[in-house]
């Protein structure tokens, strides 16, 4: 019986989302870590709103980030564990389909969920609500680039105990130019100039990392499966 | 005639091999050196604009240039492990690693010490700045992956995909004045047509430029002479050769 690779990407992906909606707690935490963590930065700055302001793109970025990035540890991590991972690779179905289905469930349960949070956090913030499309379309294109890059270092550390300081730290400085464009995209919305250089950078990157990205997290899963 | 070709893929070969260039490398390296740094710092004239603290255009400059220089060269020695399975690349890109990241670390210092008296500051937000910062981060994060895993091929292997992964870092760093307004100066002499710089000036920085490039060579055979033994402490001519 042969399946269409359509008919692949959508199982794998129901598999996934399936299995995230069945432990909620997981969906959570990371959208209320990113809620905590910049509840801390207002907190932090003896609540002097004129300084929330000018600071609160970055903080918004640093802490989509950070949260972003907590979930990123468990991408490849159970299925590596029970030998799924290992069965779909032998599956004889391309593992960089498989590879982009999984990554595009764990965008939309992480990702999109965190875009979708994203003007709460801004209304404490204190950003204009003026700026909440640029924010959120910002967003969304910065946290699917960073799941694509964060993929690639759960495949590079899928085989690890202890991987998440090392998944951090081969992250991030990857995803330093996301954060330098989202910030600005969304601080020059908040001052009213217009954002499009900003969002076209962020946009160029988002497409640069979703075209070839899938063929490095199904090389590093090879390497660190066989 | 390709045999010379073939036999790099070989560790002991690479190892004698090493160990031939390496005083050679390394004695070229200081001679150029050694010119660069006495005419450079004691007889070339002084900037019209900066004074003396221009000259220390003379270790930083070629210091930037090795750092992205040898993050290619571990990229795709890494690349040649990892696709033709050859061992010596892995050994080439553990050795390169190092090194690379010292001259990160020199280009970013000797940086921050021109900075303070021109820009006013030891360290700005700007393109070309924080692009280098990625590389160093970069450097740390291809040592750090290397040395997590247990088994250490798998780890090579990890280490060269991260490599390459990061190569798309290098022409950011090079392109980084041209694209933005960046506070960093454009290229001076790594580009088409006459360098902006009087000869005088030139022949020291281009005399450091080869004598890094030589000292590179040198270390990395150094380097690579011990990461060939560790790689290949199990084997038979390794034991011979510490024998003898």
């Amino acid at each position: 019986m042969s399946v269409g690779p359509v008919e692949v990407f959508l199982l794998v992906m129901r598999r996934e989302l399936r299995l995230s909606f069945r432990r909620p707690e997981q969906l959570l935490q990371p959208l209320v870590f990113f809620l905590i963590v910049t509840t801390l930065f207002p907190l932090g700055l003896n609540l002097q709103l004129s300084l929330l302001r000018d600071m609160s793109p970055g903080v918004l970025w640093v802490a989509a980030l950070l949260s972003s990035l907590l979930s990123l540890d468990a991408l490849f991590k159970s299925d590596a564990d029970d030998g799924t991972l290992e069965q779909l690779a032998l599956s004889g179905q391309g593992l960089v389909l498989i590879v982009t289905a999984k990554t595009c469930a764990h965008w939309l349960v992480t990702g999109a969920a965190l875009v979708l949070v994203a003007p709460l956090v801004a209304i404490a913030l204190n950003i204009p609500s003026v700026a909440f499309a640029t924010m959120m379309v910002s967003l969304a294109m910065g946290t699917l680039t960073l799941s694509w890059l964060g993929a690639i270092g759960a495949g590079l550390t899928v085989g690890l105990r202890r991987s998440n300081v090392l998944l951090s730290l081969i992250v991030l400085p990857l995803a330093m130019p996301l954060l330098i464009f989202g910030a600005a995209a969304t601080d020059r919305a908040i001052s009213q100039i217009s954002p499009a250089g900003a969002l076209y950078f962020l946009a160029a990157l988002c497409v640069f990392t979703c075209t070839l990205a899938p063929f490095a997290v199904t090389a590093a899963l090879r390497i660190t499966l066989e | 005639m390709w045999t010379w070709f073939y036999k790099l893929a070989s560790p002991p070969h690479v190892y004698s091999l090493a160990a031939t260039f390496a005083p050679w490398f390394l004695g070229l390296a200081a001679l150029l050196l050694g010119y660069g740094v006495v005419d450079g710092l004691a007889f070339a004239p002084p900037d019209y604009q900066q004074g003396d603290a221009f000259r220390i255009i003379y270790v930083h400059a070629p210091g930037a240039w090795m750092s992205t220089f040898i993050y290619t060269t571990m990229a795709v020695a890494g690349a040649i492990g990892l696709i033709w399975r050859i061992k010596v690349g892995h050994a080439v890109a553990a050795a390169c690693a190092p090194i690379g990241a010292s001259f990160t670390v020199l280009a970013l210092a000797t940086g921050s010490l021109w900075g303070k008296p021109m820009w006013g500051t030891y360290w700005a937000w700007d393109p070309r700045l924080t692009s280098e910062l990625i590389l160093l981060f970069l450097y740390v994060g291809v040592m750090s992956l290397r040395s997590a895993f247990e088994d250490a091929a798998r780890g090579d292997r990890a280490a060269a995909l991260l490599a390459i992964v990061g190569v798309v870092n290098v022409p950011i760093i090079h392109y980084s004045v041209v694209w933005w307004n960046s506070l960093h100066q454009g290229a001076t002499v790594a580009k088409l047509g006459k360098p902006s710089m009087d000869a005088a000036m030139l022949w020291p920085l281009l005399s450091m430029f080869l004598g890094f490039m030589l000292f590179f060579g040198g270390v990395l055979c150094l380097r690579l002479q011990g990461e060939v033994l560790n790689r290949e402490r199990q084997s038979n001519w390794v034991r011979q050769a510490l024998k003898s």
